[in-house]
């Protein structure tokens, strides 16, 4: 029995589900914005949330915890330097899932996995951010 | 090896598929555009949640 056992197992090996949790993860500190599954973007909010606390809280260890999780330096500076800012003074709750669509090819139900001040930061960017296409696919880095 | 012993009349078979029905969506309208959408779902027509922007919607 698994009762009670937590996390989703995405039908992978262990180093695989990793390795694509990481991807998803630094993925959105990349482009703010990701559409993924809904189970993925489940996964990966708790996972980010607590990389963004590391953020806010900014020493040396919480850089070396997120540089040990994100795939990519630029990325976990991007975190420190851009994103935790906006979220000082909020304690958790950094992130928004919002349910789309079901996909075309397989019907699993899709959702965007975006920053709850996403509308702000869209403004700022002004037309960059505003190419973002329903027909983008899933992003998996 | 575990085999069916008899076969089943057509009634019986038509009888053990009347059972399979589809179901209706529940379906709740958009507050923005008013069109039936999906609850807890963004609205496909409009592209709206909670009155934010979450989709661009691209004309075919
Ligand atoms: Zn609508």
């Amino acid at each position: 029995m698994r009762h009670k056992v937590d996390g989703r197992l995405f039908g992978r090996p262990a180093n695989q589900r990793k390795a694509l949790l990481r991807g998803i993860v630094t993925a959105l500190f990349d482009n703010q914005r990701i559409e993924t599954t809904v189970a993925k973007a489940k996964e990966a909010k708790r996972i980010a949330e607590r990389l963004i606390t590391f953020g806010i809280k900014g020493d040396l260890h919480s850089k070396r915890q997120v540089l040990s999780y994100v795939t990519c330096r630029p990325t976990a500076s991007k975190l420190f330097n851009d994103i935790a800012p906006r979220f000082q003074g909020r304690n958790g709750g950094y992130l928004r899932i919002v349910q789309t669509r079901n996909r075309l090819k397989d019907s699993a139900p899709m959702a965007i996995l975006e920053f709850v001040d996403y509308e702000s930061v869209k403004q700022a960017k002004g037309k960059a951010a505003k190419t973002e296409k329903v027909e983008k696919t899933e992003k998996k880095a | 090896m575990a085999n069916p012993t008899h076969r089943h009349s057509r009634a019986r078979r038509d009888k053990r598929r009347a059972n399979w029905k589809g179901q209706t969506p529940n379906l709740t309208q958009c507050p923005e555009c008013k069109e039936m959408k999906l609850p807890h779902r963004a609205c496909a027509a409009c592209g709206t949640y909670n009155g934010n922007k979450v989709l661009e919607i691209v004309e075919k």
